[in-house]
């Protein structure tokens, strides 16, 4: 905006002004109706929804998926989608960093004196193109499947030495689909694929022990499983190791 | 004391200003009710001679809303009432919260549940308020940007209000640990990692987050104060100066209102 649009634009404003109504009572009572509203609602989905309190926070647990709050899906979301794992900064905080600036400077870039949404095409649709996809990224998030099962067959060469590698085999596959690894892993046709690597033939890439440091000290945002119980840790290692 | 000599006070609206006395009332005769209204009237005036607060009230309350406004303009006091929401029934649930990782916090959150009067209905208005309170900042940034409100003169509002809105998401984010259940745990410990992953400062942020390398004892008592004292206040006066700054540089007109030029500056009739 020059500075004749800025005072053509103060000029206008100032027009508008002098015609409307005061402050109080007018706008105060449409807001009054409105914070009704508001505490209504709050009020009835207190009632209705109320409020759960989950299991006490256990940090040895293996069975738990986590969630973040909905409105969080969206990113939560970004991070599923994004696969590579040398992109996975980007997701996790290129994208939303990215975004933050841009919502920042908005005014700054976006200087032209019309405001009529219709006039403004590109913001206009950037604005719902924008909403569009957080609705559906939210959507995305929320139906993720959160499956604590891996059903793929036990290989042969373990079914054949049998005793105890195959025990230690069989209860490393429950316990992985009990950790909450199939939230971001795929292996075989279970879980997600993504934000995590596809760990269907992990032992091909990483050898036992690699495997073992992985889970005490992971890449970011994985969590660590340190403070799993050793021999429910064992397990994990052996069935990821004989993965391939 | 020598007398003051009295300012001129602002223009009230017609509809406010108090009749004159009709000639034919007994004015003479003053009844308790009389009374009652003398003494506010003079409290009033006692503290107006001593803070001058009775223009500033006038200018927030008596500034003129262009023409044209609608409901759309009532999210933003929504938000703010959300907020208001938050911090009464924060203050409640502060009465009971003990952040004590080793049991205390979680065996806190349960008793409110179960065992206070109430306790139940204010925790769940906590719990939903958050979730309303980022749908009205939603619905009301998407009102001042479909609107072109942010543009000039009100960038800085705008700077202002994304500030809010950054606040708003560290509030649910700190506030989902305190129950301190599973949900709240594990979904607390990847976006302390998710932090970890940023360039540069992430892994120092985590650090910060968690009150040391590990999610111990400290990260709970940490995220705490963030969600009770740092953040709120943070909040308060933020939401303060964004509000000054709706009063100063008046609300906006809906773009397609076009004002009509006065009928001594209109070209045609010159």
């Amino acid at each position: 905006m020059n500075k004749q649009q800025k005072e053509e634009y103060l000029r206008e404003y100032a027009l508008l002004k002098a015609k409307g109504k005061p402050f109080f009572p007018y706008a105060v009572a449409k807001d009054g109706a409105m914070a009704c509203v508001v505490m209504v609602v709050i009020i009835a989905m207190s009632l209705i929804l109320g409020a759960e309190l989950g299991s006490k926070a256990n940090p040895t647990t293996t069975t738990y998926v986590p969630r973040p709050e909905w409105y969080f899906f969206f990113l939560f979301e970004v991070l599923r989608v994004i696969k590579p794992p040398s992109l996975v900064p980007l997701a996790t905080i290129g994208v939303p960093t990215l975004a933050m600036i841009l919502l920042f400077l908005l005014p700054f870039y976006d200087r032209g004196p019309e405001r009529r949404p219709e006039r403004r095409p590109i913001a206009t649709l950037t604005g719902i193109a924008v909403i569009g996809a957080m609705a559906f990224l939210t959507y995305q998030g929320a139906n993720a499947g959160s499956p604590t099962a891996i059903e793929t067959p036990t290989p042969p060469r373990i079914l054949h030495a049998g005793g105890a590698l195959l025990s230690e085999y069989e209860a490393g596959k429950k316990a992985v689909a009990q950790s909450g690894c199939l939230a971001c892993h795929k292996i075989g046709e279970n879980g997600n694929s993504g934000p995590g690597p596809n760990l269907t033939k992990i032992a091909d890439r990483l050898p036992r022990q690699a495997i073992a440091r992985t889970l005490v000290n992971p890449t970011a945002p994985m969590p660590s499983f340190k403070n799993l119980p050793p021999a429910k840790f064992n397990q994990i290692v052996t069935f990821l190791a004989q993965s391939k | 004391m020598p007398k003051l000599p009295k300012l001129p006070a602002p223009p009230m609206p017609a509809a406010l200003r108090e009749p004159p006395p009709r000639p034919g009332d007994p004015n003479g005769k003053k009844g308790p009710l009389d009374e009652a209204m003398e003494a506010g009237i003079t409290v009033v005036d006692w503290v107006d001679e001593r803070t001058s607060l009775s223009g500033a009230g006038r200018w927030l309350m008596f500034r003129k809303v262009p023409k044209g406004t609608n409901w759309f303009y009532t999210l933003g006091s929504a938000t703010m009432f959300a907020f208001l929401s938050q911090a009464v029934t924060g203050v409640f649930l502060a009465m009971y919260y003990r952040p004590d990782p080793s049991g205390g916090a979680y065996e806190s959150i349960r008793y409110v549940t179960n065992e206070v009067f109430l306790g139940q209905f204010v925790r769940g208005m906590h719990k939903w308020g958050s979730s309303v309170m980022v749908i009205l900042v939603f619905l009301h940034m998407g009102r001042t940007f479909f609107f072109g409100a942010y543009k000039y003169p009100r960038e800085l509002n705008w700077v202002i209000g994304v500030v809010l809105l950054i606040l708003t998401m560290t509030m649910s984010f700190t506030g989902y640990l305190l129950p301190f259940d599973q949900r709240a745990y594990w979904a607390t410990i990847v976006g302390v990692n998710i932090n970890g992953t940023g360039p540069l400062v992430g892994p120092y942020l985590s650090d910060f987050l968690r009150g040391g390398s590990e999610f111990g004892a400290t990260t709970l008592s940490r995220f705490y104060a963030i969600h009770m004292l740092l953040v709120p206040g943070l909040l308060a006066a933020l939401i303060g100066a964004h509000l000054y700054l709706v009063a100063k540089l008046g609300t906006t007109a809906p773009p397609w209102q076009k004002a009509e030029a006065p009928k001594e500056l209109r070209e045609a009739e010159v």
